[in-house]
């Protein structure tokens, strides 16, 4: 039996990945103490300080001081609005990066490459021109303002306006967490499923989902993070109408811009503790989501 | 009933402008064991894929009995296939793995979860695989998990089961043994099996007949025996000549 080779030992399932055998690339201890020491003196300094600020400006500010503010109809009402975005944005969001992350994993067809590059235009153009696009479509003077005026529907300086650009500046959050983690997985599984005489929605729900499930959740709160925080796109297209189309940011603005320095942060703080919400699931989603990833490839290399 | 499988000047050109395939044609009949043989790149993966429908030919007609394969669907071509590293579900347990192709037919021909547990079970214990049914894939050894895929595929009572270098990633111990014992099933089934390899023994050692691939077209059809006593070239002899060689070939079938 000895004379017959495995024809690719890459394919040896025993004895091929011996982690002892990897070169060490750390440098020693001194650069290592260095690196991290550096990094969690930046880390600290330029991220933690500042949101140490915001809580710390709430405490100075007496009981009373917060809880009217925090009661303030406006508040209440930029809150609201918020929440509102982020419940249409982040639904909404996910089944279009869904969409088009099966379609660009899965699919050849031709203008794909064009279609991954403008899945990234978001990341890549500024907030403030998102917002302004949408001002030219539907913008009283816009493409499709006289008609929209016409027929008496209101999308700039009103919810529908802020919910679109929250949408267009959200939107690659999902569909770059899920691309490179389907187009790891590869389509193998699915032409299994599909040789067993699974339908495409079988498919869908049975193989492809409960794979980049992590992913896909991770990618939510990404989105969701970003959704209850933009200030640029929604700025130019709110118009600022206290109570109807100020959302969060908005409001700190606001208060900042009238001296209400105190408001100002106490608002800041509760936009921040969304924000640290929403942190706290993401790395509870990065704790389960590598463990649930993590068991299987340990258990390989030990068959 | 096993279903012959007739391929009839298939082409088959990928976007890379790679031919995989040019005119390859043979018959496979019902109950058969047929073995793609031929060095990698000569298309004999492809032809097992466009027989599935998991490809689309460019040219030619694959039929099911008389049927052209290509007015039908997946789903209705019946096809138990078996991956080269078994594409075996992960996030499921061995048991939903083969349960799958059973759970996902349409509510009027599914059978009773009863009926499917008792299924399920019963090729777990054909595959001498009981009391596994709970694990999941990772926690497999490469063997289990071949055996796990064939009952998978054997599952849907596929009327062609095709399998993908279905040793290839074995060690040569397992796939000595699990060769005998593919042949023992296939013997016990009878199912129409078409299966790829590029290891010369492994297809004169099991197979009713085997199938000389060359750059996308069939050399020679024939038995073990004929092949290695009626070579028609120089090319199918020296593709077997390393194994005439080595080997005693007299227990053959003929």
């Amino acid at each position: 039996m000895t004379e017959i080779q495995l024809k690719d030992p890459m394919r040896d399932p025993i004895g091929w990945k011996k982690e002892d055998e990897r070169p060490r690339l750390d440098g020693g201890p001194i650069v290592a103490g260095l690196l991290i020491s550096l990094t969690a003196i930046l880390i600290i300094g330029i991220i933690g300080l500042p949101l140490f600020a915001v809580f710390a400006a709430v405490l100075t500010a007496g009981a009373a001081e917060i809880s009217a503010t925090l009661t303030d109809p406006d508040t209440l009402a930029a809150l609201r609005l918020t929440l509102l975005i982020a419940a249409i944005a982040v639904p909404t969001n996910g089944l279009i990066g869904l969409a088009a992350a099966w379609a660009v994993t899965k699919y050849e067809f031709p203008g794909k490459t064009l279609l991954m590059a403008l899945i990234d235009i978001p990341f890549s153009v500024s907030p403030v021109v998102a917002g302004l696009v949408y001002v030219l479509l539907f913008g009283a003077q816009g493409l499709f303002g006289s008609w929209l005026d016409a027929h008496n529907i209101k999308i700039i300086f009103a919810v529908p306006g802020i919910a679109l650009a929250t949408l267009f500046v959200t939107f690659p959050f999902v569909a770059r967490e899920l691309i490179p983690l389907m187009q790891a997985h590869g389509k193998l599984d699915e032409e299994a499923a599909l040789t067993l005489g699974a339908s495409g929605w079988t498919v869908l729900f049975r193989i492809t989902l409960p794979k980049a499930k992590w992913g896909l959740l991770y990618g939510l709160l990404l989105c969701n993070a970003r959704a209850m925080g933009e200030f640029g796109a929604v700025s130019v297209v709110s118009g600022h109408i206290r109570g109807l189309t100020n959302t969060l940011p908005l409001h700190v603005e606001v208060l900042y811009n009238e001296y209400q320095f105190k408001a100002s942060f106490i608002v800041a703080s509760l936009l921040a503790s969304l924000a640290l919400v929403t942190l706290i699931l993401k790395s509870a989603v990065e704790y389960f989501g590598r463990d649930a990833e993590a068991t299987n490839p340990i258990i390989e290399a030990q068959n | 009933m096993p279903v012959g499988v007739t391929v009839d000047h298939i082409q088959k050109q990928f976007a890379g402008g790679f031919r995989a395939l040019r005119g390859a044609t043979l018959e496979i009949k019902p109950g058969e064991l047929l073995a793609l043989l031929g060095p990698s790149g000569s298309g004999k993966t492809t032809l097992l894929r466009l027989i599935a429908g998991l490809e689309v030919a460019d040219d030619g007609i694959i039929r099911f009995d008389d049927v052209d394969a290509q007015s039908l669907t997946l789903r209705e071509r019946g096809i138990g296939f078996v991956f080269q590293h078994y594409a075996l579900f992960r996030h499921m347990s061995v048991f939903e793995n083969v349960a799958f192709g059973l759970r996902s037919r349409p509510r009027s021909t599914r059978p009773s979860s009863e009926a499917i547990k008792n299924r399920v079970n019963d090729l777990l214990d054909l595959m001498q695989l009981p009391d596994i049914g709970h694990r999941f894939p990772a926690q497999l050894s490469g063997g289990q998990r071949q055996r796990v895929a064939l009952a998978r595929a054997l599952a849907i009572e596929p009327r062609v089961l095709l399998l993908d270098e279905p040793f290839g990633a074995l060690d040569a111990k397992v796939r000595h043994d699990l060769r005998k014992w593919l042949r023992h099933i296939h013997d016990k089934t009878g199912y129409t099996t078409i299966f790829v390899t590029h290891d010369q023994d492994e297809a004169l050692e099991i197979a009713d007949r085997v199938a000389i691939f060359r750059t996308g077209q069939v050399e020679q059809i024939g038995t073990p025996r004929d092949l290695l006593n009626h070579p028609v070239n120089n090319f199918v002899s020296e593709f077997l000549a390393e194994t005439k060689q080595r080997s005693d070939y007299s227990t053959l079938a003929s």
